[in-house]
């Protein structure tokens, strides 16, 4: 699904991200973790081009986004994208946020678009806010309208970058909840986390970064019960 | 926690002051000015109507000329000025440069000047009735400070809004109309009143090239009469009831918007 090769993002003479390669598989769950500031996020974020690498290829789902004639809309269709801040459109509703790009985009029919809604709500148990504006919701209702909101593109790939850190605790339960459906149900997703515990029961592969690179890569079991790498050791014994 | 653009304080320059929220009570600063102009006003004309009843039945064509320039300039300078606010924002070079270079001349060139300017400019080439060149050069003046507040508006909108909108496949069109301008509504409608009262007294720069206006209407009775203390009392008056009223209006609407959230 996503071919990365030795891409660099660099911020003056900082490098955000250092010639780093990796590959999502289609159906795969792979979870990046790292101390702040590690690169992460910005990983993620090349893939659908809201960070602009400097060097290097990225290929996803067959198109590569250094081509210029590649439409980074037409990627972006493909790509759905979960944020910490939710990013919800507060002049909508909570129906009217999970049609807009249907619409505009997708060029649905307001019934169509309507009835995958609907669908959808149903499915991150949020039907009967429909009608809400984002304002009235919690936290984590507003991040469960966000996940379905990117669903109603019907993506191939999910990117969530730390959707539950801006949570407060209790309500970060529902959100991985609705994360581990969508796992299940095959969808292939990217996710920056510092939920170790989402790590180890979803992810298939596990991606520890630091200063720019990909220290250690492997199984969640492997990652966890035995990493190789020193900086990992370190982070894991900080964050356990 | 969602970042909204809440509160946000645009500086437009000099325009009248919206009533706050705190200045309730009986005896508000709004209140004694408003009434207080009212009140004299029909103290004058009831005591001496002669000269301020002849004067009160000079002067409402001029009122109405004012309106006319000041909402034709107004309209005209939203449009401006959206043209301009997107344009100082836009990552296309011509279309920003255009806009800054817009802005940039606009602003250093007194309204005065820009008013004769284009009198006599257009008046060269094409003969247009002076009430039209006194609407163009007001909205053009104004689109220039308009713009800026369109500017600011936009740019007031968190980042993670148009990012969520491209994550979801939209254009940067699609993502400024359907996602960022209805949120910068909001945030550009109270300094767009401002900038309509601003306008509204400004207007009374027209008079100087034969816009029959409030003021020159004043003026041309005064000149007949000999009458100048009393007539420019009434018209500083009347100015005065007119833009009272206005700044009321914006604040009770600016309330509105911000309840209605």
């Amino acid at each position: 699904m996503v071919e990365a090769t030795e891409i660099v993002k660099a911020y003056g003479s900082f490098r955000a991200l250092d010639r780093v390669s990796f590959d999502i598989y289609d159906g795969e769950k792979v979870v990046i973790i790292g101390p702040s500031g590690s690169g992460k996020s910005t990983m993620l974020r090349s893939i659908n081009r809201l960070e602009e690498i400097d060097r290097g290829r990225i290929i996803v789902d067959g198109m590569d986004l250094n081509d210029p004639k590649t439409d980074i809309i037409k990627v972006r269709e493909e790509v759905g994208m979960v944020f910490q801040s939710f990013n919800l459109f507060p002049h909508k509703t909570v129906l009217e946020n999970l049609t807009l790009a249907q619409i505009v985009v997708r060029k649905r029919s307001r019934q169509e678009a309507e009835e995958r809604a609907m669908e959808l709500l149903e499915k991150v148990g949020l039907v009967g806010k429909a009608k809400a504006y984002p304002g009235k919701l919690s936290g984590g209702q507003q991040q469960r309208v966000a996940i379905a909101r990117s669903l109603a593109m019907d993506p191939k790939l999910m990117l969530f970058d730390e959707p539950t850190s801006a949570l407060d605790p209790e309500m970060i339960g529902e959100v991985l909840d609705v994360m581990k459906d969508l796992a299940r149900d095959g969808m292939t997703m990217a996710v920056v986390t510092h939920e170790m515990g989402f790590a180890r029961e979803v992810a298939d592969r596990v991606i520890f970064m630091d200063a720019g690179r990909i220290v250690e890569e492997g199984t969640p079991e492997h990652f966890f019960t035995a990493p190789s790498h020193e900086r990992a050791k370190l982070f894991l014994s900080q964050i356990l | 926690m969602t970042i909204e653009a809440k509160n946000q304080i645009i500086d437009v320059g000099d325009g009248a002051a919206i009533p706050r929220k705190s200045d309730r009570g009986l005896f508000t600063a709004w209140r004694i000015a408003f009434f207080g102009a009212i009140g004299t006003l029909i103290y004058l004309v009831q005591t001496q109507p002669d000269p301020y009843l002849n004067i009160l039945k000079f002067v409402p064509d001029g009122i109405l000329v004012t309106f006319q320039v000041t909402l034709g300039a107004i309209l005209l300078a939203i449009v401006i000025g959206l043209i301009t606010g997107l344009g100082r924002i836009s990552k296309n070079r011509f279309f920003n440069g255009a806009a800054s270079l817009y802005v940039e001349i606009i602003r250093g060139i007194p309204l005065l000047v820009q008013i004769f300017y284009i009198y006599y400019a257009l008046g060269r080439f094409v003969q247009v009735p002076a009430i039209l060149s006194a609407i163009i050069a007001m909205a053009v003046c104004y689109g220039a400070y308009m713009g800026e507040v369109v500017r600011a508006g936009i740019q007031s909108i968190a980042k993670g809004q148009t990012e969520a909108a491209l994550s979801l496949g939209m254009n940067s069109r699609q993502t400024m109309f359907h996602v960022i301008l209805p949120q910068s509504v909001k945030v550009i409608l109270p300094p767009v009143g401002n900038e309509f009262i601003a306008l509204l007294k400004d207007s009374s720069l027209v008079s100087i090239i034969a816009v029959a206006d409030l003021l020159r209407r004043g003026r041309e009775f005064a000149s007949e009469s000999f009458t100048y203390f009393e007539t420019y009392t009434v018209i500083a008056l009347i100015y005065l009831i007119i833009t009272l009223f206005f700044s009321k209006i914006i604040g009770v609407m600016e309330e509105r918007v911000s309840v209605n959230k």
